[in-house]
C-alpha cells in the first residue's frame, strides 16, 4: 500500500469518504443497511491528512466513526458498503457492521476509549518485535470521559511506545456539547503524561498533513508517543437523523468545509475529473454490494476455535 | 510433592523459555517480590525483558494484553485478586472475546488472564470473591479453573502456548500451598481423565460400591468434595462420584451426564454465589439431558457479600459440613 502526498490525490481521498458517507445517509431510508452509521462528513481532512504518512505495515486503531479512517487507510469501498448491507462480501462478512471493521492492520470497534489499551498493547508488541511499525489510534473528544484512555496514556508514555494518538474534537459527544462534559484542557491531558502534543483548529488537509509529519517522524524514531489534537466539526448528525444542534452553528462550520477549501487550490479541471471518477467509483461500489449475496447463516462459526 | 504454586510457577518459566513471544505482565510481579501470591517468583530475573511490572490499571493491562496478542505475541496477564476482574470486564467481553469473531476469524487473541479467586482467608468483601460466574457463557472466552488434580501447571502451559483464543485462568488462593495430586498417586481413589485439552476428572473411592450421587465441582471445592466424599463413605455409607471440571466455559455437559446416567442424583458444588451461577447451569443441563427421575441440589455461597470475620465468613461460604448434609438429604430422596 502506498499513500500519496499529491494534493489532488488528497482531495480524491477526502471526496471518496464524503461521497461514501452521503450515499450511506441517502440510502438509509431504503432499508439497505443494518443498525446505524456514524458518518465522518466534515472530518475528512483528519484521516486523509494524518494517514498520508502511513507506511506499509503500520497499524491503525479506529473507533465507531471508522468509515473515513478505513477508506483513507486503503480499505475497499465496495467491501465497506457490503459490510453495512450485511453481505457475505463485507469486510467482516456481515458480522461487524458499521463500527467493527478489521482488515489487514486496521482495527475498529464501537467501544469508546476501550480501544486505547489495545492500541497501546499493539504498540508494545511492535516495539518488542522491533518491527519499525507504529500504531495510529484515533479517538474523539467523547472518549475523553473514559478512564481506559488515561490508563493507556500512562503506559504508552511510561514505556516509550510507538503510538500516535489522533484526537478529533468534533465538539460533540453524540448530542452533548463539549462544554457540558469536559473539564480542563485537551492538550494538557496528554502533556500531563509527558506526551508531546500539538493542536490545531483546522479543516485544511495540508495543514493537518504538515502537522502530522513531525509526530510521525518522532514516533518512528523511537521517541515515544505523540498526540495530535485536531479541532474539527461534523456536518452530519451523530448517527442517522438525531441532530439537535443549532442549524446556524452547522452553517457556520460549513463555511470551512475541508473539500472546497482544498479544491480551491487545485486545477478546476483536474478537480472535475476526480469528481467524475469518484462518482463512478462510489456508484459502482454500492451497486456491486447491493447485488452481492446476503451473509449466509452457515457462516456463523463458533467463537472459539477447536484446540488440537 | 510439588505444590500448585510451584507447578504454576514452573509452567510460566517453561512457557517463557519455550516461546519468545510469551510475555508476563501484572502488578508487583517483579523479583524480589514476585507477585502478591508469588506465582511469578523468579520470572523477571530469568526473563527481564519479557516480564513487565504494570501500573495498577486492571482494565488497561488486560486491554494491553489483547493488543499484544492481536499483534502476534502470547501475553499472560496476572490480575492480583480475582475481585479486580470487574475492572477488566469491558476488555474481556467486548475486546478479547470478540475480536476474532468480529473480524470474521481473520485475527486471533492468544491471551491468558490469570487470577486467584476465593475466600476463607478473612480478606473481606472485595478480596474474597469467586466472580467467574459473571464471565461464564461469554461467547469467545474460555474460562479454565485449575485444581490440585493431575497437572495444573500443564493446564496453564496449554492455555499459554497452545490456545489461540483468550483464556481466563482461575486459581484459588487456598490451592497454592496444596500438593499437586497425580492421578496415579491417588491411592484411595479410582481416577480417570476425560479426553480433551482441558479435561474433567472422574473420581470414585477405590473398591467402594457403585456411587449413587454425582458431585459436580471445580477448583478448590474439589478438595472439600474429596474430604466430604470420604466422610460420606466411611461414616454414612453414601457413595459418591466426583466430576471435577477444569473447563468451566464453554460448559460441556457430557462428563456430568455420563455419570448421572449411572447415579441419577446430582450435587453441584461451587464457592461462588448460589443464584444464577455455575451450578445452576449444571443442573439446567442435567434437566435438559432428559435423564428421567433426576434429583438434584446445589451447594454454593449464600447470596451476600463475603464478611471478613472468620465466624461470619464461614456462614456465607460453603463448608464441608454443608456438602455432607446436602449429600445426605439427596441420598434420601
Amino acid at each position: 500500500m502506498t499513500y500519496s502526498s499529491d494534493p489532488l490525490e488528497l482531495y480524491r481521498q477526502m471526496l471518496r469518504i464524503r461521497r461514501f458517507e452521503e450515499t450511506v445517509l441517502d440510502n438509509f431510508p431504503r432499508g439497505l443497511f443494518f443498525g446505524t452509521t456514524h458518518t465522518y462528513i466534515g472530518q475528512e481532512a483528519d484521516a486523509v491528512g494524518v494517514l498520508s504518512h502511513l507506511q506499509e505495515g503500520d497499524v491503525v486503531v479506529s473507533n465507531h466513526r471508522c468509515h473515513g479512517h478505513f477508506l483513507a487507510y486503503g480499505g475497499s469501498m465496495h467491501a465497506l458498503a457490503a459490510e453495512l448491507m450485511g453481505r457475505a462480501t463485507g469486510v467482516c462478512g456481515g458480522r461487524g457492521g458499521s463500527q467493527h471493521i478489521q482488515w489487514r492492520d486496521f482495527y475498529a470497534s464501537g467501544i469508546l476509549g476501550g480501544t486505547l489499551p489495545l492500541a497501546t498493547g499493539m504498540a508494545l508488541a511492535e516495539k518488542a518485535r522491533r518491527s519499525g511499525r507504529l500504531v495510529v489510534a484515533f479517538l474523539g473528544d467523547g472518549a475523553l470521559g473514559q478512564g481506559a484512555v488515561y490508563e493507556s496514556l500512562n503506559m504508552a508514555a511510561l514505556w516509550h511506545l510507538p503510538l500516535l494518538l489522533v484526537l478529533e474534537n468534533n465538539r460533540y459527544a453524540q448530542s452533548t456539547p463539549i462544554t457540558l462534559n469536559l473539564a480542563g484542557d485537551i492538550l494538557a491531558r496528554f502533556q500531563a503524561f509527558g506526551i508531546p502534543a500539538e493542536e490545531r483548529d483546522t479543516t485544511d488537509v495540508l495543514e493537518i498533513r504538515e502537522m502530522a509529519q513531525q509526530a510521525f517522524q518522532a514516533v518512528r524514531a523511537g521517541e515515544g508517543p505523540r498526540a495530535l489534537v485536531i479541532h474539527t466539526y461534523r456536518f452530519a448528525p451523530h448517527s442517522k437523523g438525531d441532530d439537535t444542534r443549532d442549524p446556524q452553528e452547522i452553517a457556520r462550520y460549513r463555511e470551512r468545509d475541508p473539500l472546497p477549501l482544498h479544491a480551491s487550490r487545485l486545477d478546476p479541471e483536474a478537480v472535475q475529473k476526480v469528481q467524475a471518477e469518484v462518482e463512478h467509483e462510489v456508484a459502482a461500489a454500492f451497486q456491486r454490494a447491493e447485488g452481492d449475496s446476503a451473509a449466509n447463516p452457515a457462516s456463523l462459526t463458533p467463537p472459539l476455535g477447536a484446540m488440537s | 510433592m510439588t505444590t500448585v504454586l510451584k507447578a504454576l510457577n514452573a509452567a510460566l518459566h517453561f512457557c517463557l523459555a519455550e516461546d519468545p513471544g510469551v510475555y508476563f505482565l501484572g502488578e508487583d510481579v517483579l523479583d524480589p517480590y514476585g507477585g502478591a501470591f508469588k506465582v511469578s517468583q523468579g520470572l523477571s530475573t530469568a526473563y527481564a525483558d519479557r516480564v513487565i511490572a504494570t501500573p495498577i490499571s486492571e482494565g488497561g493491562i488486560v486491554g494491553l494484553g489483547v493488543g499484544m496478542a492481536l499483534r502476534g505475541l502470547r501475553p499472560v496477564v496476572e490480575i492480583m485478586f480475582g475481585d479486580f476482574i470487574t475492572l477488566a470486564m469491558d476488555q474481556l467481553i467486548n475486546h478479547a472475546a470478540k475480536m476474532r469473531w468480529m473480524s470474521n476469524d481473520r485475527v486471533r487473541v492468544p491471551l491468558v488472564v490469570r487470577t486467584p479467586m476465593g475466600g476463607r482467608r478473612g480478606y473481606g468483601p472485595t478480596h474474597s470473591q469467586t466472580l467467574e460466574k459473571h464471565l461464564l457463557g461469554a461467547p469467545g472466552l474460555r474460562v479454565i479453573a485449575a485444581c490440585t488434580l493431575d497437572d495444573p501447571g500443564g493446564l496453564l502451559q496449554k492455555a499459554v502456548l497452545r490456545d489461540d483464543d483468550p483464556v481466563l485462568f482461575i486459581e484459588h488462593k487456598l490451592m497454592y500451598t496444596r500438593g499437586v495430586l497425580a492421578l496415579s498417586d491417588l491411592e484411595e481413589w479410582q481416577a480417570e481423565r476425560t479426553d480433551g485439552v482441558y479435561p474433567a476428572y472422574r473420581l470414585r473411592i477405590a473398591g467402594a460400591p457403585a456411587p449413587t450421587i454425582t458431585v459436580a465441582t471445580y477448583g478448590y471445592m474439589a478438595e472439600m468434595a474429596r474430604e466430604a466424599a470420604l466422610r460420606l463413605a466411611y461414616q454414612h455409607e453414601v457413595f459418591t462420584e466426583l466430576v471435577v471440571y477444569t473447563q468451566l466455559s464453554p460448559f460441556e455437559p457430557e462428563p456430568v451426564l455420563e455419570s448421572l446416567r449411572r447415579t441419577g442424583r446430582l450435587l453441584a458444588l461451587e464457592e461462588g454465589g448460589r443464584t444464577l451461577g455455575w451450578g445452576a447451569e449444571v443442573l439446567a443441563q442435567a434437566v435438559e439431558g432428559d435423564l428421567g427421575g433426576l434429583r438434584a441440589a446445589r451447594v454454593a455461597a449464600r447470596d451476600m457479600p463475603i464478611p471478613a470475620a472468620a465466624m461470619l465468613e464461614a456462614q456465607v461460604l460453603p463448608q464441608a459440613d454443608d456438602i455432607l448434609q446436602a449429600a445426605l438429604d439427596l441420598a434420601r430422596k
